[in-house]
């Protein structure tokens, strides 16, 4: 009988101090893959996190409770994706996600996000087209990336002649979907433009490569603009190397090419070629210095390097923990809409604004790829960029506009029809 | 005696002086290289060019290459160059050395792409009388792309010294097609009949330029219709030359194919073992390679050859584990070992991922694999993937010994084709089995050490090829090499010529679908073993 009563106490105990920590602790979902072929990239943001919440424990926590990390891995299987938003939010009862890194990972867990009407940070440059009232996209949009990149090319580098090579899937298909229509507007005629796309981790490029070469053969000025994803970028860095296109001949700018997948790489025939990105770790600022000193010391490496969905983690985390700060809740509803018009310092010196399409407002950089995997930057907008979710350069989306305030609340307005049309994924 | 002292005095002293007036101004240049924006350094950079001394020629070629550095609290000039982790620092006015210093403390001064250009443009003009012949050559390649026309004097007056067949060649060539941008319309014509000779790919572009220029210039007209005709020469020229490339850019996809799967020929064929883990047999290969450049950074030269015994061996001592724990359990049941098989893959892949890191680790190509070899101006191969190319025909070779002549070999063959027979003969087949499997997992390793030149290396390197490898191995016919090397050349040249009319998405789906219908027609593949050896088999 004795034994039982204990056992009893025991429990009883055991449910009252778990439910004693479930209300002292604010609970942050990170749900980036650690297995798979995303792990490759998706791994680094969640140390990102991790750290990020370390700070602000040491700091003090937020509303006076300590933050934890509730860490899943969705395996780099899409569907997984939503199953894993689901435990998060209703198993872990998360306050907020950071996650995802592909754009399919991203659409899997929409709907789940929204109906269980979550908060979800996207810290990844991304094909735009998009605006969900429970995400919140910390990365580039097409504008913020694409665009001045193209216009670098056109206006500092002369390019006359354009190839588009991406891997075959969403963000590269619809990102040279719009960069075509802004190059026609822009004047180039059509036969002055390749579009190529090849499969996920393509390894073979000795044939694209020739043609980039013989298309750039014509007397005007050629550049490529590379949507090329992931693994399949350092096979095509080798062969360019070895047929001995060189930066000063035809230059490559490449929007998911960053200091990550720069170290798994020899970097020697690369040297010139371009990335455009919103953050490079050789940025010249206070906060990007004490940043990186951060991620060593929690890293333990020295040679660990910083990256473009590093910073927009950061930004996406500071602002939330300001937002929390503010609207002293971690409730969804109270949170989101002072999140809008909030500044929280970049790490390129700057100040990244949310605005109310979900987007920010950030400054675009381009930088030359260095013998040492890190970036030169050679370009800089003079201001900030502001986000634009719906692109006005392809006919479908010119009408629509984001705007989460009322009296529009809607995240694909169409202005012409004055209709919301909802979410269709 | 004493004169001839107060000589060599006033001779150091004077070349002291003049170096010291140049220096002081070299020092300004670079000083204010330092804060100024691209366009400024432009015209400090033609500043430098226009000093010429050995010393300015030194600043502009480290220049180029970013190896110029200041101090950030004293804004000293240096040169700086790489030992580990830190920099060692030239001052560049003193020539002091002032040790090493960490890379926070000083700041690049750099270029862009344009100035980089422009820079060797620059240093291409004094190299041009330089007495090595190679950086001649190198320089008038350097002034034929920089195609400015203000550079054609400089390169008439070399061919006035030039002696060397070679170098008046390069000469010849980048003097008429600079002079295609003048206006002189005698120029223009003798430098097109010129260029009609020799039918150049690479003059291709300026030619173009000349066309796009004087299309509409009535004045032009008879230049222009030569101008055209010269490129329709030069395309036909390159036409022969393309379907050679292509010839060669499929050979060397096959022999990449072939390697990667000849290791799952043996083990797929001779003991019927669906061994999906094979792709990470590559993998261990290639992270061989790494180490083994990790441990020897100084002989990165040779570190291929120091990797394929090593990964030879691990992915070898790898596979007989595999085999001798898992796989021998599991004979004769297929499904289990693709399964287990699966398991092991996965297991191998996340090892490394927690071993290595889940980021991909370079793997540097040493400098004989690099570049490109002119077999002519239309036509350049690429060293690495020719030596890959050789190399997997030596592995095919040494295999083919291996099995056909050496004491192994037979035993190898002889349980293929009758295992209970084999066995009666007094063949120990459970250990022929294990070293088979070692012997399949072990050419994987040293597919690894190949691949890992022209691809990634990380954890999932051997996902990307598993597949590749099944269709090869299926396509060749089971259980032979000679199979397996014709279907992996077939498939690499058919991929390739597909390509260009296709895509890349493409071709690989037609590939898919055509193997799909040759597998329906043909079962067992190309070379199919024949006779009582495949029932017995099957």
């Amino acid at each position: 009988m004795k034994t039982i009563q204990m056992l009893i106490t025991i429990f009883v105990i055991m449910i009252v101090s778990s439910l004693s920590i479930a209300a002292d602790t604010i609970k942050v979902g990170v749900l980036h893959s650690l297995s798979g072929t995303m792990a490759i990239s998706e791994t680094t943001l969640k140390d990102t996190v991790l750290m990020m919440v370390k700070e602000q424990n040491n700091k003090g926590g937020l509303l006076g409770k300590k933050l934890e990390a509730v860490v899943v891995d969705p395996a780099s299987d899409w569907p997984l994706f939503a199953e894993k938003t689901r435990e998060l939010m209703e198993v872990h009862e998360v306050d907020v996600i950071f996650g995802c890194w592909t754009s399919v990972s991203r659409k899997s867990v929409l709907p789940v996000i929204e109906e269980l009407n979550g908060l979800l940070f996207y810290p990844v440059q991304y094909e735009g087209e998009e605006s969900s009232k429970n995400v919140f996209y910390t990365g580039a949009a097409p504008n913020q990336q694409a665009i001045p990149a193209v216009n670098y090319f056109m206006d500092e580098l002369g390019v006359e002649r354009w190839v588009l090579a991406g891997t075959d899937y969403v963000y590269p298909r619809t990102t040279n979907k719009i960069l075509k229509e802004y190059l026609i507007s822009k004047g180039v005629a059509e036969k002055d433009i390749m579009i190529n796309y090849t499969p996920f981790g393509h390894s073979d490029w000795q044939t694209i490569v020739a043609d980039i070469k013989s298309f750039g053969s014509t007397g005007k000025k050629t550049g490529v603009i590379s949507t090329i994803n992931g693994d399949a970028n350092v096979p095509f860095y080798k062969e360019l190397g070895n047929v001995g296109i060189d930066a000063t001949d035809i230059p490559v700018v490449a929007f998911s090419v960053g200091e990550e997948e720069l170290a798994g790489l020899d970097t020697g025939p690369l040297v010139g070629h371009l990335a455009a990105w919103n953050y490079f770790m050789s940025s010249d600022s206070e906060e990007n210095d004490n940043f990186i000193s951060a991620w060593h010391k929690f890293t333990g490496d020295e040679d660990r390097v910083t990256n473009d969905p590093m910073e927009a983690t950061v930004i996406g985390f500071n602002m939330w923990a300001k937002a929390v700060e503010i609207s002293g809740t971690t409730d969804v509803n109270k949170v989101r809409p002072t999140m809008y018009g909030l500044t929280v310092p970049n790490l390129t010196g700057g100040i990244a604004v949310m605005n109310t399409n979900h987007h920010l407002t950030k400054p675009v950089l381009i930088g030359e790829i260095l013998e040492d995997g890190q970036f030169e930057i050679v370009y800089e907008t003079p201001a900030g960029v502001i986000g634009d979710a719906w692109t006005n350069f392809l006919a479908e989306s010119a009408n629509i506009v984001a705007d989460w305030t009322p009296p529009i609340s809607c995240g694909n307005y169409n202005i012409k029809t004055g209709k919301c049309s909802g979410q269709n994924y | 005696m004493k004169n001839f002292v107060k000589l060599i005095l006033l001779i150091l002293i004077l070349i002291n002086m003049s170096n010291n007036v140049y220096a002081d101004s070299i020092d300004e240049i670079i000083f204010a290289l330092q804060k100024s924006n691209f366009s400024e350094k432009e015209v400090l950079i033609t500043k430098l060019g226009d000093i010429q001394t050995n010393k300015s020629l030194k600043v502009l070629k480290s220049l180029e290459k970013g190896s110029i550095y200041y101090i950030k609290k004293s804004r000293i000039n240096v040169f700086a160059i790489k030992v580990d982790k830190k920099y060692e620092l030239t001052d560049i006015s003193t020539g002091k050395n002032l040790g090493l210093s960490k890379k926070n403390k000083i700041k690049r001064i750099s270029l862009n792409n344009k100035l980089r250009k422009y820079t060797r443009t620059i240093i291409a003009k004094s190299s041009l009388h330089s007495d090595n012949k190679k950086i001649r050559i190198e320089a008038v390649k350097t002034i034929f792309q920089s195609n400015s026309i203000e550079l054609l004097p400089l390169i008439s007056q070399a061919l006035e010294n030039e002696k060397n067949k070679s170098v008046i060649r390069e000469l010849l060539k980048t003097q008429a097609s600079l002079s295609l941008l003048s206006e002189d319309k005698l120029l223009i014509n003798k430098s097109l009949d010129y260029l009609m000779k020799i039918t150049d790919p690479e003059i291709i572009s300026i030619v173009n330029q000349f066309i796009e220029k004087y299309k509409t210039n009535d004045l032009y007209k008879v230049e222009i219709i030569k101008a055209n005709n010269l490129l329709d020469k030069i395309n036909s020229d390159i036409k022969f030359y393309k379907l050679l490339e292509n010839l060669f850019f499929g050979l060397s996809l096959g022999s990449i194919l072939f390697i990667a799967a000849v290791g799952l020929a043996i083990t797929f064929g001779v003991m019927g073992v669906i061994n999906l883990a094979h792709g990470e047999m590559i993998m261990i290969g290639a992270y061989t390679t790494y180490v083994t450049q990790l441990i020897f950074p100084q002989f990165i030269e040779y570190s291929l050859f120091i990797a394929l015994p090593l990964s030879f061996l691990i992915a070898g001592l790898i596979g007989v584990l595999i085999e001798r724990l898992v796989i021998r359990h599991l004979y004769g049941r297929p499904l289990e070992t693709l399964l287990a098989t699966f398991g092991i893959s996965l297991f191998l892949q996340q090892l490394v991922r927690s071993i290595f890191s889940p980021i991909n680790m370079p793997v540097i190509s040493p400098q004989w694999m690099s570049g490109m070899f002119n077999v002519h101006p239309a036509l350049s191969l690429s060293y690495g993937r020719f030596y890959i190319l050789i190399f997997s025909i030596i592995v095919f070779i040494a295999l083919l010994i291996l099995l056909r002549k050496s004491h192994f070999g037979v035993e190898i063959r002889a349980v293929m084709q009758n295992r209970p027979m084999a066995r009666a003969m007094g063949i120990k087949t459970k250990w022929i089995d294990s070293m088979t499997f070692g012997l399949g997992s072990g050419i994987a390793g040293i597919a690894g050490v190949a691949l890992s030149q022209i691809t990634n290396v990380g954890p999932n390197l051997g996902q990307s090829y598993i597949i590749d490898c099944f269709m090869v191995v299926v396509f060749g016919g089971v259980g032979n090499i000679w199979g397996t090397l014709s279907g992996a050349f077939l498939l690499g040249i058919g991929n390739k010529f597909l390509e260009p009319y296709s895509g890349a998405v493409l071709a690989k789906i037609i590939t898919l679908i055509f193997l799909i219908i040759f597998i329906q027609k043909r079962p067992k593949g190309m070379f199919a073993l024949k006779g009582r050896a495949a029932e017995i088999n099957q």
